[in-house]
């Protein structure tokens, strides 16, 4: 770290400058749908504003609030650690300061050094993101006193908000509806289970300072409630620093939606519609839509009042969304306020036209809004699916970190991507594992599905596991296309977890035709000139003969007597569609693996075909089965993370499904059962000790 | 004329019958050779998870491009009662075949046919296809499985296994010749494999050693397993004998032609190129993130190499067996080139005596064979240490020296790090003919690290902070290497694959030899 310590001046001004020049067409190219987006209150060049701001994030969030300040000419200044110095938020800022090492405890949660970096740049304001910093209110009350305006709503009403017991309060005294549970504080175990027992099960236990479904439990009975509480204690206090909890009645399968609101310190507010966040797991959200299917206008009208009442009564300014628990018979109560800009934001802003950053940016400088509650309009259907470096066949998501290398973003008319990487990035276990917002929006919500749907066929990412499987699943899913949703849609559609999804008959063969074309053509290029193949595509359990004749124009082939008509096709391109007997087919070559076996990405998941020739085929059988280890008598760590707690040592009997392990990764603390019966051998970890994916961590006899 | 047409119908009619009888014989023969050992032998060689000598020759051949020759020779013994139990093609199948479009030689091993054992005549058919390849320029492969010499043949087939070692070692660096080991093989047949280019094995099916477990209970007292005393994950990770193991006979043929696919035909073709199908001059922004902030800290060299070769196709040669260094073929805009490359994730990348000799006999092969070089560097130096020193790492090291200084394919090299020492030396430097070197921004040339440096520089120095300070702010970086020009340039990591590629074109009309000697001398 010699180079920090030098001058950290002069590193920031080399990296700055290294970036800027391959920066700007990139940039260009990113903000093509903003323009098409943002049309209710178009940027005004002659009204004054900032010359110089801040982000104190990273990420995506940090590359959308350059976009659009850079597009209002203001200068921006990026803050980033040392894990992050090539990343894009770096690349596109003017000035970028290194502000420490990669954990966000040593550098984006440290308020001196942004505070430093503010100093060091003359930033006029600072805009916080979300999470980091974005909902301290000590931070604010800092700025205030250096007289840096904070790009947000003011101290007070993020203090008031972001204390779950203080808000509810202030919430009721509004006339905003409330979920019915304790007003206070949890004292301890007994004090947990009393109060539990009285508001009567299921409750909520839940960190006091929490959000993003971080240090919150559900709980059925008085065992899970135990659990519940200790575990939401100790997740509250590695992440917020705060091991306050509270707890309150569990609505069941209610509709999770919100209210985007905007507010001015003239006093003015609009509500921006609402939000429909149901699709979660594990509290946090993955897919997203604005318009709500649900929501009436008469509903929206009185969600939207009851939060704008609630912004009045506290002072709120800046952009801030009120969060709401739903249920069938359209009930609704106030679950907790966002005092930041939320990371669906995008799908607010599609369907509104307005952009929030440039708005909380003119409220900030003292601007009065310029539009009214009349002029927010609702423009189609925009929906958000949150790609995650994730297996979602894992728990629906458990982290994976690595290099993108290749990597390519949808993009075409209704398509819009939020994301702070791209092709090289690494995604690492410091920081959240969002690779990107995917929105697409359009006239209607069928056609805003449907852009959807081809944008993740046509989205490359290689180098880490990622959840499009998952999302073009649930955008296929029957109860979703209704939009008959809930907070339990995930684990009610996929009661014994997400698996991929199995191919349709004509699809399959329609890959078997393709990966046997694939592999001719590979020996076409390693001069083996001939015209006609014979082999046997084999996927999973299912093999299928496939005989090619080559065409002038492309390949027949004869799929288990089905005739299929391929098209040529360029094979240096990513992401190939081809016209097959009338289908349109979107394929994504993940490349040949020797084995043969050809990768093949079709709808969002990767398949795998094993080419052989008819008579290697046939001899298949007498091949041993490979040797098995007992795998169920090893655990291994599922992900790469710090070990944070092991229950068991050498000698101990364990049995099949007992919790042995903790491993915290992503600021989530995944507790790891053993798969098998038996008496422990070994234990390779200790508390404390950083494990990678696929570590031996505790072994059976 | 009735008289003619009798005579001439009647020795006709004995002639057609001749020929209908030779015809039948040699349909009965064929029948027997195709039948080796016989259907008892056949199912008890299935049951054992392998496939027969013909199904091998086959699997690893274009469908239905295999010629088989001299079917019908038989062995010659007549001792012990041999004389009665022939089987035609005796205990191997030879011939040639196509693999990928690729003429190559191929004798299989008949394990049905008395153990695959070695007689006068199946060694004989070995030398025939060894002599044919050699004289039309084409690789040879064995697929062995044999229980080793014939003992009723005696001397016999002592004599045969030794042309084959003759022939074997004629053909060194003229033909690529490969060993599948895909049964036992024994005793003095283990010298023909160790003497080809490369020797594949096929885990839980086939061993490899001098004397079995039962010889060295005798001698040594030992107890030992055939695996593990010469099992495939012994050889692959130990002893460094055998090149790459594969789960089973299938996995194993065809992973051999892939094998096959990166490999010129002789010593007098260049390294083939295939169509290329991957943008030769994309970036690769994924390598601009590889190599760490932090010089201490370790990184994957496989990333590195992924990143550059076409598709991301590597056949890795070795991968199990002195892992400090990476060696492997690819493709740079189709042309096959070998790649060498410290690995920084294992014992910090050093050059140790295992290393050396690994990277020093494929930089051989590829040399031998027209095949360009690709070194990626990131090397500390060598491994210190009495296990080393005693271990003789002064001339196993100097063999990769040797290598790399004796080549004259083609060579680019690529700092990516680290190049301290005389290792910097070794890996294909400036200094050692290398046609280009690049140094990435991230590259330190130096005679060693900082700390070692500044306690030689000032031994027992209080202010060593200032000096390793002082020495990294001077030579922890590229600029001593590059105002020397021992690098040809500083190149950002994201243009690697693109100017590879371009150097690799150039360099394809590099004329360069040796001064004529009869062969040099490399440090045995």
């Amino acid at each position: 770290m010699w180079w920090l310590l030098k001058s950290s001046k002069c590193l920031q001004t080399t990296i700055a400058k290294r970036y800027y020049s391959t920066g700007l067409s990139k940039t260009a190219g990113l903000s093509s749908w903003t323009d098409s987006v943002y049309t209710t209150n178009p940027i005004d060049p002659s009204e004054p504003t900032f010359s110089k701001i801040l982000i104190a994030n990273r990420g995506e969030i940090a590359v959308r609030v350059i976009r659009s300040a850079r597009k209002m000419g203001i200068k921006t200044v990026a803050v980033y650690s040392t894990a992050d110095s090539r990343s894009m938020h770096v690349e596109m800022a003017d000035e970028a300061i290194c502000i420490g090492d990669p954990p966000a405890a040593q550098s984006y949660l440290v308020m001196d050094k942004i505070l430093d970096a503010i100093n060091v740049t003359g930033a006029e304001a600072v805009h916080p993101g979300y999470g980091f910093l974005s909902e301290n209110a000590s931070f604010v009350q800092k700025l205030e006193e250096m007289k840096v305006k904070f790009i947000g709503p003011p101290a007070k009403a993020i203090h008031g908000m972001g204390d779950k017991l203080e808000s509810k309060r202030l919430a009721i005294k509004a006339g905003v509806n409330t979920v019915p549970g304790f007003d206070g504080e949890i004292s301890g175990v007994d004090h947990c289970l009393e109060i539990s027992k009285s508001i009567g099960y299921p409750v909520m236990i839940k960190a006091s300072a929490g959000g993003g479904g971080k240090g919150m439990r559900i709980a059925n009975n008085e065992k899970e409630a135990l659990e519940g509480f200790k575990l939401a204690k100790d997740e509250a206090k590695a992440s917020f620093g705060d091991d306050r909890i509270l707890i309150e009645k569990f609505v069941v399968n209610p509709r999770h939606i919100e209210i985007q609101l905007l507010c001015d310190a003239h006093g003015n507010g609009v509500y921006l519609n609402e939000r429909e966040c149901s699709i979660q797991r594990r509290n946090q959200k993955v897919v997203e839509e604005a318009p709500s299917p649900f929501v009436d206008p008469e509903l929206r009208k009185a969600m939207g009042n009851q939060a704008l009442d609630l912004a009045n009564a506290i002072g709120y300014t800046s952009a801030g969304t009120v969060e709401f628990l739903v249920d069938n018979q359209k009930n609704f109560y106030f679950l907790e306020m966002n005092t930041r800009l939320q990371v669906e934001h995008p799908i607010s802003e599609c369907i509104t036209g307005v952009d929030l950053v440039q708005e909380m940016i003119r409220v900030a400088y003292g601007h009065p809004l310029k539009f009214k509650q009349s002029d927010i309009p609702i423009n189609g259907w925009a929906l958000e699916m949150r790609v995650y470096a994730e297996d979602a066949t894992r728990n629906f998501g458990t982290p994976s970190t690595g290099r993108l290398f290749k990597y390519v973003e949808p993009s075409g008319k209704g398509v819009r991507c939020d994301s702070g990487v791209r092709e090289g990035s690494e995604i690492s276990v410091y920081y959240d594992p969002l690779i990107c917002k995917l929105v697409t929006y359009g006239a209607t919500r069928p056609e805003a599905i449907s852009r959807g749907k081809h944008a993740l066929d046509s989205y490359v990412i290689q180098g880490v596991s990622h959840n499009i499987p998952l999302l073009r699943d649930i955008l296929s899913e029957e109860s979703y296309i209704k939009g008959d949703t809930d907070t339990n849609y995930l684990p009610r559609v996929y009661p014994d977890g997400f698996t991929l999804p199995k191919l349709s008959t004509s699809h399959l063969a329609i890959l078997q035709a393709i990966a046997g074309v694939l592999e001719g053509k590979r020996g076409l290029r390693l001069h083996r000139k001939v015209d006609t193949w014979d082999y046997v595509a084999s996927h999973a359990e299912h093999a299928a003969s496939v005989k090619i004749e080559k065409t002038s124009n492309g390949f027949k082939v004869n799929v288990e007597g089905k005739e299929i008509t391929l098209p040529n096709w360029d094979l240096t391109k990513p992401v190939v569609t081809l016209n097959v007997d009338g289908e349109e087919i979107t394929l994504q070559i993940h490349g040949r693996l020797n084995g043969p076996v050809w990768r093949i990405g079709f709808q969002g998941s990767s398949y795998d075909f094993k080419l052989l020739c008819p008579y290697t085929q046939k001899l298949l059988d007498i091949m041993p089965d490979p040797k098995l280890g007992d795998t169920a008598k090893e655990l291994l760590s599922p992900m790469p993370g710090v070990v944070k707690g092991v229950s068991v040592k050498v000698g101990d009997k364990v049995f099949k499904g007992q919790e042995v392990c903790v491993i915290e990764a992503m600021k989530m603390q995944n507790k790891l059962v053993i798969s098998a019966d038996g008496e422990v051998a070994e234990v390779r970890v200790k508390e404390g000790d950083t494990v990678s994916e696929e570590d031996l961590l505790i072994a059976l006899k | 004329m009735a008289f003619f047409t009798k005579l001439f119908s009647r020795q006709y009619c004995v002639g057609a019958r001749q020929t209908l009888a030779v015809r039948d014989r040699i349909n009965e023969k064929k029948r027997l050779a195709l039948l080796g050992g016989g259907e008892r032998r056949i199912e008890a060689q299935h049951k054992k998870g392998k496939l027969t000598a013909r199904e091998r020759v086959h699997v690893l051949c274009d469908t239905g491009s295999f010629i088989e020759y001299d079917q019908f020779m038989e062995h010659t013994c007549s001792d012990f009662g041999m004389e009665k139990e022939k089987y035609p093609g005796d205990s191997v199948v030879t011939g040639q075949g196509y693999i990928d479009g690729k003429l190559v030689y191929i004798f299989s091993q008949d394990f049905t046919v008395f153990g695959g054992s070695l007689s006068s005549v199946h060694a004989k058919k070995i030398c025939k296809i060894m002599d044919q390849a050699l004289l039309v320029g084409a690789p040879v492969i064995g697929l062995n499985d044999s229980g080793g010499a014939r003992i009723q043949e005696g001397v016999e087939s002592l004599a045969g296994y030794a042309d084959i070692f003759q022939r074997n070692v004629l053909a060194s660096g003229v033909i690529p010749q490969i060993s599948l080991i895909m049964g036992p093989c024994a005793g003095g047949a283990v010298y023909s494999p160790a003497l080809t280019d490369f020797t594949l094995m096929v885990k839980n099916t086939s061993y490899l050693f001098i004397t079995g477990p039962d010889v060295v209970k005798a001698v040594t007292n030992e107890d030992v397993t055939q695996e593990q005393l010469g099992g495939a994950k012994t050889h692959t990770s130990l002893s460094g004998v055998a090149h790459r193991a594969f789960e089973n006979d299938i996995d194993a043929l065809l992973n051999l032609r892939d094998l096959i696919s990166f490999l010129p035909s002789s010593n007098k073709q260049a390294s083939p190129i295939a169509e290329c199908v991957d943008p030769w001059n994309r970036d690769v922004p994924v390598l601009d993130g590889i190599v760490p902030l932090e010089s201490t800290a370790a990184y994957d060299m496989s990333d590195v190499i992924l990143g550059v070769v076409d598709n991301r196709e590597f056949f890795e040669i070795m991968p199990d067996y002195a892992k400090n260094i990476k060696v492997g073929f690819g493709r740079l805009n189709g042309q096959t080139v070998g790649i060498v490359g410290n690995q920084p994730k294992v014992a910090a990348g050093c050059l140790d005596i295992n290393s050396s000799v690994k990277g020093a006999r494929f930089v051989r092969f590829c040399d031998a064979f027209n095949i360009p070089l690709i070194t990626f560097v990131d090397v500390p130096g060598f491994l210190p240490g009495t296990a080393q020193e005693y271990g003789g790492i002064i001339r196993h090291g100097a063999k990769l020296l040797y290598a790399f200084a004796e080549a004259t394919v083609p060579k680019i090299t690529v700092i990516t790090r680290k190049a301290y020492g005389g290792a910097y030396d070794v890996m294909s430097s400036k200094h050692l003919r290398g046609d280009i070197n690049y140094a990435w921004p991230t590259a330190e040339v130096a005679v060693m690290g900082a700390k070692g440096a500044v306690s030689i520089l000032y031994r027992g120095t209080k202010d060593a902070k200032k000096y390793e300070d002082e020495y990294i702010d001077k030579f922890g970086n590229p600029f001593p290497a590059a105002v020397r020009g021992f690098v040809d340039d500083i190149i950002e990591p994201r243009d690697t694959r693109r100017r590879l590629c371009r150097d690799l074109a150039a360099l394809s009309t590099k004329k360069l030899s040796n001064p004529w000697k009869k062969h040099g001398n490399i440090p045995l």
